[in-house]
């Protein structure tokens, strides 16, 4: 994040090689933001390098050593780890790839559509429905993991992978952005020009309007990722069967074990690690994709 | 609509109450055609190494009766009782639950767990009365089998009291009196810590001192969260934070692991299941720490409190609850299932009998020192004094966890809290539609 500060110093140095009066001015603006966003970076990485420092360590080292110190303990805590109920961690790994991963593309998908369509058409309570959406995307979805499981709870679908899937499939908040990025991105000349070729409707959507729309759909893609990859609430009101857990839910039962029972921190601390990863190789591999914005920017001037 | 729920709240409080017939009738209402054919039922528990106890039922008893038990491993606390709740909103719960006493009556009041007095058989006679209880909320039903128990008790480091002349203290009198010896002679150092995060743990420190937060009389509720004895407690503990002789800071933190591991502490007043906890908390002292009885309010008394222990209930979504309660019997109280339970999943058994028996005949391996921990613990037990657990014990622990951990951060009166804390839990009773005598 602080690299953008760090551009934007940067050619303004590189481009008044003689002056002295013009690169120090600018220099002291990008001062604040740039401390802004360090400590910003620092805020948010602080706990991301306590959970991979406390991973390595073994339970005794972990509340007596200094906090950033690194133990000696990982390989046995991911021994004891694997071990744990015979594996049921890579279990519930694989069980939020599925939530997350399934869920993401289809939910993907769904925006791709609605938001293209509420885009390009002009139809009878268009404005009525985007704004039910609107209202939807400042509804938490935490409030609607009950009603959820109570409708669910009707269709006898509680405890299974479809009544963690179905709910997160429809997302307003990627049907908004959709919809939005859709209209910047998808001009209506390249629509009607379509159209004036003979190609299906079908056709323009899938050939012409969903490749301009990639970049919008890779953040869609990516947004509804995290929340499912993250998300609590839902799978844990809708799930009872621990082989159905995803990562955090999973988590939790090991925290939480009754008081008699010392909390398997360091199973927990090591999992959560390994949890972390996924999401950073995620985001790395799809980095690549964001480029093509402005590509598709240049196309369209 | 506000008038129909309350009248139907109301309505089970005094169901709870008087222990009623409706409910009663209602809870037991399919005994009669359970026991035919193959049953399966599905059991939501915590409690680590649950689903090999229930191996052995699966193998044996439960295998002669065609019963088969499936555990579905849950987390504990309070989320799995608004889990319950919600899955019983859609009658859709698993056959039994895990359940800590405390959420009893909150899941009695809502009609999630049946009443199998009828399905348990002798099952009382394993139990003191007690805990016996805790089960039964004082009337002729019983809610579930009492599993696990957690009798209060003084653990102290044997080596640092003889090391700055402490005396372990029998009275809370001398509790005082050692917590500033202490700070004399080791400024540095803290007998112990009032920690405002650990409601359960001041729910029963007020539990020893006699007091009953919440009682039935007639149709009416009446909470005494603020009663003179559990004043006493909260003005004892104030005090000693407000002299600065004890820490301030909550339990269960990577702080206060570091405090009991580095003597900075050197007394934790907590209960039976200590051991699991100062194992993880404190290992590099181990065999260095004594238990004793809980320090006493008058000398000639001898009652402790209780600071955690579950039961396992049926639910009313059942529907096979005569053979869920046959189960709930067995784990409960079946010497094999009891040892199981001890070796498995590391619970202090409720049941009188096992407590000093099988897994409990030698003493936990952090205390190997005190060659008697067992048999001391179980006299311990004897000594629990009654609990009095109403319809919103959460709405209470989470007023206590606000008010308290602000008082004692700031180090005021702890009685304005207690006040805080009652008030908010009538308050919260009468939204709910319970009435509620002043």
């Amino acid at each position: 994040m602080s690299s953008l500060a760090v551009r934007k110093a940067a050619p303004a140095a590189g481009t008044t090689p003689g002056t002295a009066q013009g690169p120090p001015l600018r220099r002291r603006i990008a001062l604040i933001p740039t401390i802004t966003l360090l400590l910003g970076a620092v805020y948010t990485l602080l706990p991301v390098a306590w959970v991979v420092i406390a991973s390595t360590k073994s339970g005794s080292e972990l509340f007596s050593t200094f906090t950033f110190l690194p133990g000696s303990g990982f390989a046995d805590n991911l021994k004891d780890l694997n071990a744990y109920r015979d594996g049921i961690y890579w279990k519930w790994m694989g069980n939020s790839a599925l939530y997350a991963g399934l869920g993401a593309v289809v939910s993907t998908g769904v925006s791709a559509f609605s938001g293209y369509a509420l885009a390009t058409y002009r139809f009878k309570g268009r404005e009525a429905f985007f704004n039910v959406l609107l209202a939807g995307v400042l509804m938490p979805p935490v409030i609607l993991a009950i009603p959820q499981y109570l409708l669910l709870a009707k269709a006898n679908l509680t405890d299974s992978y479809l009544s963690v899937l179905l709910p997160q499939i429809l997302s307003p908040y990627g049907v908004y952005l959709s919809r939005i990025y859709a209209a910047a991105a998808v001009p209506s000349d390249v629509v009607e020009a379509g159209r004036m070729d003979g190609a299906s409707e079908w056709r323009i959507f899938t050939r012409i309007a969903l490749p301009m729309m990639i970049p919008g759909m890779v953040t869609v893609f990516l947004f509804q990722f995290v929340a499912v990859w993250n998300n609590f609430l839902l799978p844990y009101i809708m799930l009872s069967d621990d082989e159905k857990f995803p990562l955090t839910v999973g988590l939790y039962t090991l925290l939480e074990q009754g008081a008699n029972t010392p909390a398997l921190y360091t199973l927990v601390i090591t999992g959560a690690f390994l949890a972390v990863l996924p999401l950073i190789a995620l985001f790395l591999v799809i980095q690549r994709f964001w480029s093509l914005d402005l590509l598709s920017g240049a196309v369209k001037s | 609509m506000p008038h129909t729920k309350r009248r139907r709240l109301v309505t089970t409080a005094v169901a709870v109450s008087l222990g009623a017939t409706a409910l009663a009738a209602c809870g037991s209402s399919d005994d009669s055609k359970a026991d035919s054919g193959p049953v399966s039922l599905t059991y939501w528990a915590w409690a680590p190494g649950m689903d090999k106890v229930v191996d052995l039922w699966n193998k044996g008893e439960g295998k002669k009766d065609q019963i088969t038990v499936t555990v579905k491993k849950q987390a504990s606390g309070d989320t799995l009782v608004t889990k319950i709740l919600t899955a019983h909103k859609a009658k859709n719960g698993p056959d039994l639950v895990q359940a800590e006493y405390q959420a009893l009556p909150t899941l009695v009041s809502n009609d999630a767990v049946a009443d199998i007095s009828k399905s348990v058989g002798d099952a009382k006679s394993k139990f003191a009365d007690g805990v016996w209880q805790q089960v039964t909320l004082g009337t002729d039903a019983v809610y579930a089998v009492p599993q696990d128990i957690g009798p209060m008790m003084f653990y102290y480091r044997a080596d640092l009291f003889k090391k700055y002349g402490l005396k372990v203290p029998t009275t809370w009198d001398e509790f005082a009196q050692d917590a500033r010896q202490l700070k004399k002679k080791a400024p540095g150092l803290d007998l112990t810590t009032f920690s405002a995060n650990d409601s359960g743990l001041f729910a029963g420190l007020a539990q020893q001192a006699g007091a009953k937060w919440w009682t039935t009389s007639g149709d009416k509720w009446k909470v005494a969260i603020d009663d003179a004895a559990t004043q006493k407690v909260a003005s004892f503990w104030g005090g000693l934070v407000k002299e600065g002789v004890i820490d301030n800071q909550p339990m269960y933190t990577p702080a206060w692991n570091k405090a009991l591991d580095t003597g900075k502490q050197i007394a934790w007043v907590s209960a039976v299941w200590a051991p699991g906890t100062l194992t993880t908390a404190a290992p590099d002292t181990k065999g260095k720490w004594a238990m004793a009885p809980l320090p006493q309010w008058s000398a000639s008394e001898n009652v402790t409190g209780s600071w955690g222990g579950s039961s396992t209930a049926v639910t009313t979504d059942s529907k096979h609850q005569a053979a869920a309660a046959k189960f709930a019997a067995w784990l409960n109280t079946d010497g094999e299932a009891l040892n199981a339970l001890a070796k498995e999943s590391g619970i202090y058994p409720a049941a009188t009998n096992a407590q000093t028996s099988g897994a409990f005949a030698t003493s936990p391996d952090y205390f190997s020192n005190q060659s008697d921990f067992y048999t001391k613990a179980a006299e311990i037990a004897k000594t629990t004094a009654p609990s009095a657990w109403g319809p919103n014990v959460n709405v209470a622990y989470s007023s206590f966890n606000d008010a308290f951990g602000a008082a004692a951060k700031n180090k005021s009166d702890f009685t304005a809290a207690l006040q805080k804390m009652q008030d908010d839990t009538v308050a919260d009773m009468k939204k709910q539609g319970f009435e509620v005598s002043q």
